[in-house]
C-alpha cells in the first residue's frame, strides 16, 4: 500500500462522511427541535436525487438539477410535516418509527410507479469532471472535491445560521422551551415546517449529489438513512456540531476500516482468510465503532439531555 | 376484558380453521399463508415481551430472528453435505432434527439478546432504538460478508428437516407444529404477565424510579425481558427457515425488525393477541392487495398511517375498546 493510495482513500472517507453530515444534519435538526425519529428522511435524499436526475435529463443542466433538488426535497418535506408530522409531536418514539415506516412504503413505491424500477443516471457535468493535480502528485477526482467543498461551506453556513441569525435564535430557544417561544409570540408550527423543509432540502441536495456518482433507484435512501443514525447518535442527537464530528468519523472508519483492516489482519493470518475476516469486520467496523460510543457515553460525544 | 378474550378465541380458532379448511379444499398455498402467518406471529409474541410488557422499543430484533434462522441453516447445510461443524477439540456434527434445531437456536438467541441487552439497556429512549438498530445491521452485514454459509446468496436446505412422529413435508403437519408453538408462547406470555415478574416488569416500564425504590432493578427486569424476548423470536427464526427451506441476510436486515413490530402495532401494542391479529391482517393484505397491484406497498403504507394516526390502540384496540392503560 502506498502513501498515495491512503491519501486518496482519506479524500474518500472525507468526502462520505460530508454527504453523511448533509444528511445527519437534517435529522439532528429535526429531533433536537421537534422531538421527532424521522426514518423517512431516507426518502427526502431519493426525492432529491430522482428529482435532479429527471430535470438534468430534460434540460441537461447540472445546476438546474440541483435547484430541482433542492426545491423538490423541500417541497416534499414541508408536505410531510403539515400532514403527517405535526400529529406526531407529542406521541411517544415508537409511534413516529411506525408512521414514517409508513411514509418509507409510501414514497418507495410511488417513486417505483413514477420511474420505474430501473436505475436512473445522473451524469457529472463536464465542467467538474475529469481528475485534478493536488499538491504532492496526487491525481483525485474534481467531482469527489466538488462535494467536499459544498458539504464543508453547507456546514459553515448552517453554523452561522443556527449561531447567528434570528431564526437561528428561534430554533436554539424552540429546542430548549417549546412552550415558552409559543408564549412570546412566535409561530411555532410555521417554524417547524421550516425546520423540516430546510433538513429536507439538505437531504435532497445530498441525494442529488451522489447521485451522479452512484446511480438513482428506489431504495437508494435506507442505507444512508441507517449511516446518518449512527452518525447523529454517535455525535449526540440535537448537535450540529455532534453531527459534523460524527459524520467525518463514520466516513474515515468506514473508508479507511476497508482499506486498512485486510492488510492488518495479513500481518498474522494467511492472505485469502484474512481479506476475507477483514472486510467482513469492516463492514461491521461503524457499527462497532457506534455501540463503544454509545457505551462510553450513553448520549453520544456532544450530546446534552434527549 | 371478556370482549377481548372472546376475539382472541375467534382469531386462534380462526387461524386453525382456515387452513384445516384448505386442507380439506385441498389448496396448499393457502396453508403455506396460515404457517407463514404462525410464524410470523410467534416473532411478534417474542418482541411483544420486550416492547409491549417491557416498553423496550427494539429495532433490531432481526437480529434474533436471523440467528435462529441460520442455527437452522447452518446445521442443516453441515447434516445434508456430511461434514461435520467442528472436529477438534469436540465432535460436533450437523443435524435434521427439529427439536434439537429449536434448542440450539433458542439458546443462541437467547445468548446473543443477553450480549446485546446488557450493552444496549445501558441507553434508554432513542438511544435504545438506535443501539438496537445497529447491533442488527452488525448481523447483516456480517452475514452478508462471511462466505462460508453463502454470503449475500443463503444458504439453501433441500428437505425441510425432521420432527419425530410427523412427516414434516406435508403443509398441514408442519402448520400442526408451527401453530402448536405459537399457542405454547401465547399461553407463556399470558403466564409471565400475570406472574411476580410480568408485574414488575409493567412497573418498570411505567415508573423505574418506584420500582427501583422497592428494591427492584429495572436494569435485569428489563434484561430478563429482552432474553426471553429474544428467545422466542430466535425460535420463530427457525421454523422460518424450515418454512422456506432458506435462509438469507435478509432475515437479520432493519425491514425485517419493522416489519415484526409492524404486527405488533397493527394489531395493538401490549396486547397478548395483538401479533396474531397483526401479523394475520398483513398477511392477507400482502396477498390481496398484491393480487390487485403492483404497488400494493403503497396501499399497505397508507393503512399502517391511518392505524397510527387514528386507531391507536390497533385492530384490537378498535374491537375491544381501550381497556388497556397505554400510561
Amino acid at each position: 500500500m502506498t502513501v498515495l493510495l491512503f491519501i486518496e482513500q482519506v479524500l474518500n472517507g472525507l468526502q462520505f462522511g460530508v454527504m453523511l453530515f448533509l444528511m445527519a444534519a437534517g435529522l439532528t435538526l429535526v429531533f433536537g427541535v421537534m422531538g421527532l425519529i424521522n426514518l423517512a428522511h431516507g426518502s427526502l435524499y431519493m426525492i432529491g436525487a430522482f428529482a435532479a436526475a429527471a430535470v438534468a435529463g430534460a434540460t441537461g443542466s447540472f445546476l438546474l438539477a440541483l435547484a430541482a433538488a433542492l426545491t423538490a426535497a423541500a417541497a416534499a418535506g414541508a408536505l410531510v410535516e403539515m400532514l403527517v408530522m405535526r400529529r406526531l409531536y407529542d406521541r411517544d418514539h415508537l409511534d413516529q418509527v411506525l408512521a414514517t415506516f409508513a411514509l418509507i412504503l409510501i414514497f418507495s413505491e410511488t417513486t417505483r410507479w413514477i420511474f420505474g424500477s430501473f436505475p436512473l443516471f445522473l451524469d457529472i457535468p463536464d465542467w467538474l469532471s475529469g481528475p485534478v493535480s493536488l499538491p504532492g502528485g496526487i491525481e483525485y477526482s474534481l467531482y469527489r472535491l466538488a462535494i467536499i467543498g459544498t458539504g464543508l461551506a453547507v456546514a459553515a453556513a448552517l453554523f452561522w445560521l443556527i449561531s447567528r441569525t434570528r431564526l437561528g435564535i428561534r430554533i436554539r430557544a424552540g429546542e430548549s422551551d417549546r412552550e415558552m417561544i409559543a408564549a412570546l409570540g412566535i409561530d411555532i408550527s410555521r417554524l417547524y415546517t421550516i425546520v423540516f423543509a430546510l433538513g429536507a432540502a439538505l437531504a435532497g441536495l445530498a441525494g442529488a449529489m451522489v447521485g451522479a456518482i452512484q446511480s438513482v433507484q428506489v431504495g437508494m435512501g435506507e442505507p444512508v438513512l441507517i449511516l446518518a443514525f449512527v452518525v447523529i447518535v454517535i455525535g449526540g442527537i440535537g448537535s450540529i456540531r455532534g453531527a459534523l464530528v460524527g459524520a467525518l468519523l463514520v466516513g474515515l472508519t468506514d473508508t479507511l476500516g476497508g482499506l486498512l483492516l485486510p492488510e492488518l489482519f495479513k500481518l498474522f493470518m494467511e492472505t485469502s482468510s484474512a481479506s476475507t475476516t477483514g472486510s467482513a469486520l469492516a463492514s461491521m467496523l461503524i457499527y462497532i465503532l457506534m455501540a463503544c460510543v454509545l457505551i462510553w457515553r450513553p448520549r453520544g460525544l456532544f450530546g446534552g439531555s434527549a | 376484558m371478556t370482549r377481548e378474550r372472546l376475539i382472541n378465541t375467534a382469531l386462534l380458532l380462526g387461524l386453525l380453521a382456515v387452513p384445516l379448511w384448505a386442507w380439506v379444499a385441498d389448496e396448499p398455498f393457502t396453508i403455506t399463508l396460515a404457517t407463514r402467518v404462525a410464524i410470523l406471529a410467534l416473532a411478534g409474541v417474542g418482541l411483544n415481551i420486550a416492547l409491549g410488557l417491557g416498553g423496550l422499543v427494539s429495532l433490531g430484533h432481526a437480529a434474533f430472528f436471523g440467528i435462529g434462522g441460520y442455527a437452522m441453516g447452518i446445521l442443516a447445510s453441515h447434516a445434508q453435505s456430511f461434514s461435520p461443524l467442528m472436529d477438534s477439540p469436540v465432535l460436533i456434527e450437523g443435524t435434521k432434527s427439529m427439536p434439537v434445531i429449536w434448542l440450539v437456536a433458542i439458546i443462541t438467541s437467547a445468548l446473543a439478546a443477553l450480549v446485546i441487552g446488557t450493552l444496549s439497556l445501558r441507553t434508554s429512549g432513542v438511544y435504545f432504538i438506535m443501539i438496537t438498530l445497529a447491533f442488527g445491521q452488525m448481523f447483516y452485514f456480517f452475514a452478508i460478508s462471511w462466505p462460508a454459509y453463502g454470503g449475500e446468496d443463503g444458504l439453501s436446505i433441500y428437505v425441510r428437516n425432521d420432527f419425530p412422529g410427523l412427516n414434516t413435508l406435508d403443509p398441514i403437519q408442519f402448520f400442526g407444529i408451527c401453530f402448536a408453538a405459537l399457542a405454547l408462547a401465547l399461553w407463556f406470555n399470558a403466564r409471565l404477565a400475570r406472574s411476580p415478574f410480568g408485574l414488575a416488569l409493567n412497573a418498570a416500564r411505567q415508573n423505574p424510579t418506584r420500582v427501583e425504590t422497592i428494591g427492584l432493578s429495572p436494569f435485569r427486569l428489563r434484561l430478563t425481558a429482552f432474553v426471553i424476548s429474544g428467545a422466542i423470536t430466535g425460535l420463530a427464526g427457525a421454523l422460518f427457515a424450515d418454512l422456506n427451506r432458506f435462509v438469507s441476510p435478509t432475515m437479520f436486515s432493519w425491514q425485517m425488525s419493522g416489519e415484526i413490530m409492524v404486527f405488533i402495532i397493527l394489531g395493538g401494542v401490549a396486547r397478548l393477541y395483538g401479533p396474531v391479529a397483526g401479523a394475520a391482517l398483513f398477511i392477507t393484505l400482502e396477498h390481496m392487495l398484491g393480487g390487485l397491484s403492483e404497488f400494493w406497498m403503497i396501499w399497505l403504507g397508507l393503512l399502517l398511517l391511518l392505524v397510527v394516526l387514528f386507531a391507536r390502540g390497533g385492530v384490537i384496540g378498535l374491537l375491544a375498546g381501550r381497556q388497556v392503560a397505554h400510561d
